[in-house]
């Protein structure tokens, strides 16, 4: 069999550890940081909440990492290739890698992993669909084979979606009631030490890290904080260094990013390209119109969202895919903000006036204040809206019962279109009962066909055309009103280097920071 | 007595039994659903995920069944198992106990014995500036939100003057033990436990007032004064003592609820109790955690009415147990 080896970034790797070499990485020193909500359990196999990965994201690892661009780095694999069929990966997995009880880490333990997390994990089993078997021909190699060529597979190996499970402690236990949920183990550079609940969680260096000279940082201590105003407060009194992205209300961003000795920064979202948009209930009312729809996109101002209530924060989202998910185009309708055109568009549609309930995203006072300002945009044109107020289950039932006319949301898109877009698109994803599949009941033939064949498109140029066409069709349709592509700022003391080195950020940053004296 | 305390005990098991079940139907009525909460954080919505997460907390199960079978633990002293912490209840809820008791019992102690001391100052100076100061500063913290209050502590003892922590119990990563660790968690305690403190500390010195007042017009207080008894002791002796029936009624009340915790104050200073256990399971609709604290936080407001009818006899010989 004829191979095309990809060979591991070592550029990119070199560079990142050269940027790091030369501005002097130091050992040593505690970072303080927020983590909120509290996760409910560290064990990342078997809970995958956002505050769940930051945490965990340091103490377990992948196979693989990914650049900001979304291109795959080394983590547990050092290397990997893809047969010219592009049905059969190979992983060269990283020698000498211990747990840190200091067992070894083995191509074992992979094939492990993959059966528990079919088990655990709804997204690993939905990426791992196409899987016909996975095999380990020796210690440190692992070969996955396809049923038939998936585009993204080799997207799927971050350490969120696909965490190294230790075969030694799990085989033949009850996974849910295992004692080593409790105090988890990974081969990461960070090891569990403790845990007081509702206070804080407390990591250390793991020594015997399988990166010579990683990790710098002697420990970190993720803080519980459920107030925002009080985790604002406790960076400005200096009780934490590390805010990441959403800790913190909107508005306080530009007064914290002022203070003496303070970072921030929007990467680190790359992978989860979190886009917002507006669910539109296609099923019935003036929103099952496309005029209308139509209408609504360009009666909204994006670009004064954008500024006003994401303080500048942010991108006007131009069609379902975000700009940093492969295949992204822009080559699609536009939509600027045109009340003249939409009042025509409106007139056109037929709308005389029907009352239309608006359900904002129950996360705070940045998403009321967005959900105001569309609200007026919307009244500016002479469409009636009353607002509904909720809690979080309350807007989860809602939307999941299709129980709305319009509802904010705003979902991560994990880097590929037959990850993360096309479950909102296509009609095979109409079914009561989930918030995040296609809620808006939007069915388009033409468009189920195209996201089918761009999921097991091969190479990379037939999918790009394949998703270049659906992006046009969707714009087009308005299934729903996309909004922005949504950017939350990671706040930081200056003091904290190199944290954010990868698509998913902070969430497996720890690895690579250090901390100027 | 004893034959008082067993009929109390009782009826007390039945209340408890009818809350249990009102609360079960009362949270599950609300709109929402665990598994969907949950399944949204995972960032997986697919049917299959939500299905398996209702099969595996029995909330597949017609509700009568799951009304029995959370029944049939609590007559069990089990209150189950917390769906998101996934964490036995009652684990949950003796961690979250002592910070709670600590916060809210010295919140107690101060707004009682300070309520007590103002409102008896208040009646004592009735008409002059002392009674017009405190009248209005009772009446300035009863109407203020707590919330805001806790803000505006923070802003001026944390932020502004740096003198007092402003979020936590003790100062993390820090290993003090013995007296340190003990000043270390009363300088965190010091702004939650007067944020909520204050605004008890209104209501017992308004009602202290208004009750001793009453008392001072009635006839065996001028007897005592024609008796030729000082100020003093007629004040402390007899309309003091006669004036405290309303507190000690509203204090048993307010103690059943302190092991609920302090729901805004424990959020806005991150104090790690049972409060924000209880309002982090009301976002989550973790019915199970959610039932276990009302359980517990019913069966103390029992247990406190029961001890405040005890203690109504000791401050008023008159009162007699009638069974």
């Amino acid at each position: 069999m004829s191979k095309r080896k990809i060979l591991m970034s070592f550029a990119t790797m070199c560079m990142l550890s050269t940027a790091a070499v030369a501005e002097g990485p130091k050992a040593g020193g505690v970072v303080n940081a927020v983590i909120q909500p509290e996760p409910p359990s560290l064990m990342m196999g078997l809970v995958q909440n956002g505050p769940t990965q930051m945490v965990a994201g340091n103490i377990y690892e992948g196979l693989l990492r990914y650049s900001p661009k979304l291109d795959p780095l080394p983590g547990l694999a050092e290397s990997w290739s893809v047969s010219e069929d592009g049905k059969i990966y190979t992983f060269k997995l990283v020698k000498g890698v211990t747990w840190h009880d200091g067992k070894p880490f083995t191509s074992a333990d992979v094939l492990f992993s993959i059966e528990f997390l079919k088990q655990t994990h709804a997204r690993a089993r939905g990426n791992l669909a196409q899987l016909e078997k996975v095999e380990a021909p020796d210690e440190s190699t692992v070969v996955f084979t396809l049923k038939q060529p998936f585009g993204p597979f080799i997207g799927i190996f971050e350490v969120g979606s696909l965490p190294m499970i230790p075969k030694h402690l799990y085989e033949g236990t009850d996974f849910k009631t295992n004692p080593a949920n409790n105090t988890p183990v990974g081969t990461g550079p960070f090891m569990f030490r403790e845990w007081q609940k509702g206070s804080f969680i407390r990591l250390v260096k793991n020594p015997n890290y399988h990166v010579k000279g990683k990790p710098n940082i002697d420990e970190i201590y993720w803080h519980v904080i459920p107030d925002a105003a009080a985790r604002s407060v406790a960076y400005e009194t200096g009780k934490v260094d590390v805010l990441p992205g959403g800790s913190v209300e909107n508005f306080d961003v530009p007064r914290l990013s002022k203070l003496k000795n303070t970072c921030v920064t929007g990467a680190g979202w790359e992978f989860f390209s979190p886009h917002s948009w507006l669910w539109l209930n296609n099923r019935s009312g003036p929103t099952a119109n496309k005029k209308f729809r139509q209408a609504l996109m360009f009666a909204i101002d994006r670009n004064m969202a954008k500024d006003v209530v994401w303080n500048g924060l942010g991108k006007i989202a131009t069609g379902p895919s975000g700009s940093a998910i492969k295949y992204y185009t822009s080559a699609v309708p536009k939509y600027d903000y045109d009340p003249a055109k939409a009042k025509a568009l409106l007139k056109e549609a037929g709308y005389k006036g029907e009352k239309l309930r608006m359900l904002p995203l129950p996360y705070g006072e940045t998403w009321q204040r967005w959900a105001e300002m569309v609200r007026q945009n919307l009244q500016d044109v002479g469409i009636n809206v009353e607002m509904i107020a909720t809690d979080v289950p309350g807007w989860n039932q809602k939307v999941s019962e299709w129980d709305y006319d319009i509802a904010f949301t705003y979902l991560y898109q994990y880097g590929d279109p037959a990850l993360g877009v096309g479950r909102n698109y296509v009609s095979s994803q109409i079914a009561k009962g989930s918030p995040f599949n296609n809620v808006e009941g939007y069915s388009n033939p033409e468009i189920d066909k195209l996201f089918a064949d761009g999921a097991v498109a091969f190479p990379d140029a037939a999918r790009e055309e394949i998703y270049a066409k659906a992006q046009k069709i969707l714009v087009e349709d308005v299934p729903v009103a996309w909004m922005l592509e949504l950017q939350f700022p990671t706040i930081t003391r200056c003091s904290v280097k190199n944290l954010i080195t990868t698509g998913i950020g902070v969430n497996d940053g720890f690895r690579d920071a250090w901390i100027e004296k | 007595m004893i034959s008082f305390i067993a009929q109390r005990i009782a009826k007390a098991i039945v209340v408890l039994l009818a809350l249990v079940v009102m609360n079960f139907f009362l949270i599950r009525m609300a709109p929402g659903d665990p598994a969907v909460v949950m399944a949204g954080e995972a960032g997986a919505g697919d049917q299959l995920f939500i299905a398996q997460l209702r099969e595996k907390f029995g909330l597949d199960q017609p509700l009568p069944v799951q009304l029995f079978l959370y029944v049939k633990g609590i007559v069990s002293l089990d209150l189950g198992f917390s769906f998101r912490q996934q964490m036995p209840v009652s684990k949950l809820i003796l961690d979250r106990l002592p910070a709670t008791l600590l916060l809210t019992g010295t919140a107690f102690a101060i707004s009682l014995a300070f309520g007590i001391l103002f409102g008896a100052l208040a009646a004592r100076f009735a008409g002059t500036w002392a009674d017009t100061a405190i009248t209005i500063a009772a009446l300035i913290f009863y109407a203020t939100p707590l919330f805001w209050v806790a803000l505006m502590a923070i802003l001026l003892f944390s932020v502004t003057m740096d003198w007092l922590p402003s979020f936590g119990y003790e100062t993390v990563g820090a290993g003090y033990t013995g007296l340190a660790h003990v000043l270390d968690v009363a300088a965190h305690l010091i702004l939650p436990a007067t944020t909520i403190g204050l605004f008890f500390m209104a209501t017992y010195a308004r009602m202290t007032r208004a009750s001793m007042l009453e008392v001072s017009r009635l006839d065996f207080v001028k007897t005592a004064r024609a008796k030729g008894l000082s100020d003093a002791v007629i004040q402390r002796r007899h309309v003091l003592r006669n004036a405290l029936l309303p507190v000690v009624t509203l204090a048993g009340l307010q103690a059943g609820t302190l092991v609920g915790g302090a729901v805004l104050t424990e959020t806005v200073f991150a104090w790690p109790g049972i409060g924000r256990l209880m309002y982090e399971a009301l976002l989550q609709r973790d019915y199970n955690l959610l039932l276990g604290v009302f359980v517990v936080c019913s069966a103390m407001v029992l247990a406190f009415n029961l001890i405040t009818d005890l203690v109504y006899r000791s401050v008023d010989p008159r009162i007699e147990f009638a069974a």
